[in-house]
């Protein structure tokens, strides 16, 4: 039997404020445990929580970015549930009515035509503290630093359709919230992380299967491993004639596989009702233009005009679009370098981000900036140095030996463009292979890259190709 | 010297008849003698008193005194008071010395108020009576057989024995008006928002309102002044301006017009107490205020629809009482479940579990909208009567309780009986409303409140009406025997 695929996803973004959601605490990651902790992360008695109007305003940039509706009138809610490192018992979250409503947005997956997937809300909440289950024999620290961190939990509609596809609309929200500098994106931090919401159905079936949600997976191949594996066990399960259940499953990365955690009989009753310590927030329609006239170049906008404007290619527009920091660093390249942006972008995707790549360094962490990189991209441009002699450069400036055109005056790279001295050059070349230039005149074309190699050799390769292809030519022909 | 008022003793701290440190070691002697009989206080703080009486000498001399430096004056002990033990009346704060300091307290004690102690109270505020505090029943001062209501009980029955000239109060359901009633005092429930609720240990955050305990309305005005106002810490205050409370006190009541619910005056009243209420109708009319039956016909609704909202509220606000951070913590827990359900159960009292399983069930999946939601929609009807009643009259009276106090232990076990002492209060909590309790007679030697109920931050109006009975009445200057 064929099977159809069905993903959901929910995505937590943290938000990128100073402070937290509902206190003055600061969400800077890594400090002492409980020392980013006050009074009302504590949960403690009498205290009260009071809204970050800056989460807000981030929580109504996304959605005006994926085109949502804004909920005039959304309501925090409560939902209550036991854990340690929930200190009030229960956490501050929106249910019936969160700040962004319906969205959507387009995904590509690479060699298949582009999607919308609908987003079917976005709302804001709080993040709970860390259980610390290692150093502690047999007991549990916990670490309240996290605790009222703002969260934008952002809702997919089921109309994912493979793990490729689920990974690609993770990866747009991802570059989307770190354009919108909503979000600093980091997997590793926990900054970004989602579940999954997987069933599988016959193929041409309408109603959905029953699903599971894989919890908290903070990479995006995790996500495409999880979904796969747990697509794999359903459709084994369906095949062997048993019946998949409504559970939240883990994904284990180390086995790499998924397992139950908890099903849905076993589910919490979360008891959810409006917070009666917070005020319905009210957005209205000059807050919401205000925030729209903020917003930046999002992707899609980007990517459309390195291609109509640039005279770039779909696919290399999309590369350099994919995150904000790239996109950045391109455009001040192409700048810099004054014209050739085809040029500006090839360097960038081959040379820089290979170099990039094997340093394992981000593009912020570059040690070649947009500006070095430009004027070096310039000097090919105004014929100073080659595309070969460029690659020698380019490696210097990777190495700290300063700009271009200091390196080029300092290791003497400057392309030789007097005809003068290259026709001399090309006159000893004839001189000293007189066998070759024989058998050249004689029909045997192919030698004439054998001249080119000598007359570069000669000139340790700062000849300009052009100007030694032309008058090699006429030498040749004697 | 012990049965002045603050504006009284006010005038004498400043001409210098009496220092604030005479006036504060005056009434912790009086606390020492009369609470072990009493029970109105859980702590007293007298080293931090006389510390803080001397200092307002210095600034009563300085020239930068309010009229509250120097006065002494009890909180309950629902405010969280920087390092002084903050237990609200149960076994599970026993041990919570609390690491900040409410709003409320920490503005008394910027105008140089000196507390003299933490007072006694229903556990979390849950009671009509005092009885449900860990700390043991408070006695009425006028008869110390019966109960000083609740919750506010320690700061109604500290006042009212003189072991403190004023004391704040929280009140969600009555819970300053009913004991005001039931011990012959001034209590005012101001509007909900009015006053800060940050660092007031919450029980039903919709409804929670702290407010003054006074001899007189004009006492009550001068703890307004100091109480009232915006907190950007608390959400649900409201940014509005603050008037001077005392500026309307003399104002004519001429033309008042005042509604009276005939539902507040049915047969449920007992009929000593409604010839109370009728004679202090009588003494407005003499006043020149005009008098209007009205009709508020969800009345009979407010009670139940309290009994939803409030343990709904409570359920989740007392849930942070885990044993994992604060208050109490069970011996030995073999884990996190036992720790959790040990802790807790040993923790709280009774009424509190009571009010948590009934908030936990009608917050419940497939129970929420048949109580919950429906408890909303008739808190709306609610306010809407009172709406309705304010746009032909401008305040509204009745009776604050149904009964005078009753004896210790009457009601203790029979929850519903208790939970009807509120059944005049209490929809003024749920449409967020003001209203005051005045003394206004006694029945048997009982007092009797009579409650005057405003439009939303008309407390100045209030406390007029209230003053200008107190002129014409002495029933707020009587004092119980035993505490002369």
């Amino acid at each position: 039997m064929e099977w159809e695929i069905v993903i959901g996803l929910e995505i937590h973004a943290q938000l990128a404020t100073r402070s937290k959601i509902f206190s003055g605490a600061s969400t800077a990651y890594g400090a002492a445990p409980n020392t980013q902790a006050c009074a009302v992360d504590l949960g403690l008695p009498g205290v009260l929580p009071v809204l970050n109007r800056e989460a807000v305003r981030m929580a109504v940039k996304f959605g005006l970015a994926i085109d949502a509706q804004i909920t005039p009138r959304s309501v925090f809610a409560r939902k209550n549930y036991f854990y340690p490192d929930l200190p009030k018992g229960y956490q501050i979250s929106q249910f019936e009515l969160p700040v962004v409503g319906v969205g959507q947005l387009e995904i590509q997956v690479e060699g298949e035509a582009p999607r919308v997937i609908g987003v079917t809300r976005a709302h804001l909440e709080e993040d709970a503290g860390k259980s610390l289950h290692e150093d502690f024999h047999g007991s549990t620290g916990i670490d309240l630093n996290r605790a009222g961190t703002p969260l934008l939990e952002i809702v997919s509609e089921p109309d994912l359709r493979s793990a490729r596809e689920a990974v690609a609309y993770m990866k747009k929200i991802h570059s989307l919230v770190q354009y919108l500098e909503i979000c600093d994106g980091n997997m590793q931090e926990g900054s970004f992380r989602c579940d999954a919401n997987v069933s599988v159905r016959p193929a041409g079936e309408t109603a959905l299967g029953t699903r599971s949600e894989i919890k908290n997976l903070n990479s995006f191949r995790f996500v495409e491993r999880a979904i796969n594996i747990e697509v794999e066990r359903q459709i084994d399960l369906i095949e062997g004639g048993g019946k998949v259940v409504q559970e939240t499953r883990l994904y284990d990365s180390d086995k790499d596989e998924t397992r139950s955690m908890r099903s849905k009989e076993e589910a919490f009753d979360y008891r959810y009702f409006p917070d009666p310590d917070l005020l319905p927030l009210e957005i209205d329609e000059a807050y919401i233009e205000a925030v729209r006239q903020s917003l930046p170049e999002l992707p899609d906008a980007r990517k459309g005009r390195f291609i109509t404007e640039l005279g770039l290619g779909e696919y290399e527009a999309g590369v350099l679009t994919a995150s904000r920091e790239l996109a950045d660093y391109f455009e001040e390249a192409v700048n810099v370098a004054g014209d050739d942006a085809r040029r500006t972008a090839n360097w960038v995707m081959g040379d820089l981000l290979g170099a990039l790549n094997r340093a394992g360094k981000e593009i912020t962490e570059s040690p070649v900036s947009a500006e070095l990189l430009g004027g070096m991209l310039r000097r090919i441009n105004d014929n100073t140095i080659s595309g070969k002699i460029a690659k020698q450069v380019f490696e210097c400036m990777w190495n700290g030996e300063g700009d271009a055109d200091t390196i080029i005056e300092q290791k003497g790279l400057k392309q030789v463009t007097d005809s003068g001295a290259i026709e001399k050059i090309i006159d000893e070349i004839i001189a000293s292979n007189p066998a070759q230039v024989e058998q050249y005149r004689a029909g045997k074309d192919k030698l004439f890259g054998f001249f080119v190699g000598q007359v570069m050799k000669a000139t340790q390769g700062k000849a300009n190709p052009a100007q030694v292809n032309e008058l090699l030519k006429r030498k040749l022909a004697g | 010297m012990h049965t002045k008022t603050i504006a009284q003793l006010s005038a004498a701290l400043r001409s210098g008849e009496i220092s604030s440190v005479e006036l504060t070691t005056l009434f912790l002697a009086r606390i020492k003698q009369h609470n072990p009989a009493l029970n109105c206080y859980i702590s007293i703080t007298e080293a931090q008193a006389l510390e803080a009486a001397a200092a307002a000498d210095q600034r009563l001399k300085g020239g930068d005194a309010t009229p509250l430096t120097g006065i002494p004056i009890a909180h309950k002990d629902i405010f969280c008071t920087e390092g002084v033990k903050t237990t609200c009346g149960s076994k599970m704060l026993d041990n919570f010395i609390a690491p900040y300091e409410s709003t409320c307290t920490a503005k008394f004690a910027a105008a140089g108020a000196v507390m003299l102690g933490k007072t006694n109270m229903d556990e979390f505020a849950m009671g009509s009576s005092n009885e449900t505090s860990y700390y043991g029943a408070v006695k009425n001062p006028w008869d110390q057989g019966r109960v000083p209501g609740g919750s506010s009980g320690g700061s109604v029955a500290a006042v009212a024995a003189r072991l403190a000239p004023a004391a704040t109060g929280t009140d969600t359901g009555g819970s300053i008006r009913q004991p005001a009633a039931l011990c012959g005092l001034t209590g005012l429930k101001p509007t909900y928002g009015r006053v800060s609720r940050y660092g007031m240990i919450a029980f039903a955050s919709s409804l929670d309102q702290a407010g003054p305990v006074t001899y007189s309305a004009e006492d009550a005005a001068l703890l307004m002044n100091v109480m009232a106002g915006f907190d950007e810490r608390d959400s649900t205050s409201v940014e509005r301006e603050v008037p001077d409370y005392t500026a309307e006190l003399t104002n004519s009541i001429e033309g008042l017009k005042i509604g009276l619910p005939k539902e507040y005056f049915d047969d449920g009243l007992d009929e000593n107490i409604a010839r109370v209420i009728e004679r202090a109708i009588k003494a407005y009319e003499a006043l020149g205020a005009v008098v209007k039956e009205i009709s508020l016909p969800n009345t009979a609704l407010a009670v139940p629809t309290y009994y939803v909202v409030a343990p709904a509220e409570c359920s989740t606000n007392l849930s942070r009482f885990d044993g994992v951070r604060f208050g109490h913590r069970c011996d030995d827990p073999k884990d996190l479940f036992d720790l959790y359900t040990r802790s807790r159960g040993e923790g709280f009292g009774a009424e509190v579990k009571r009010r948590i399983m009934i908030g936990t069930y009608v917050l419940s999946a497939g129970y929420y909208d048949a109580y919950y939601l429906k408890a909303q929609k008739i808190r709306r009807l609610i306010s809407e009567d009172f709406r309705a009643a304010f746009e032909t009259v401008d305040v509204i009276m009745g009776p604050t309780a149904p009964s005078t106090a009753f004896k210790l232990g009457e009601k203790a076990d029979d929850p519903v009986t208790m939970y009807l002492s509120d059944i005049y209060t209490i929809a003024v909590n749920m449409a967020g409303l003001p209203a005051a309790s005045i003394p206004a007679g006694f029945v048997d030697g009982l007092p009797v409140g009579l409650q005057v109920i405003g439009n939303y931050f008309d407390e100045s109006r209030l406390l007029n009406v209230a003053h200008q009975y107190q002129q014409a009445t002495d029933w707020h200057l009587q004092v119980p025997a035993e505490f002369q």
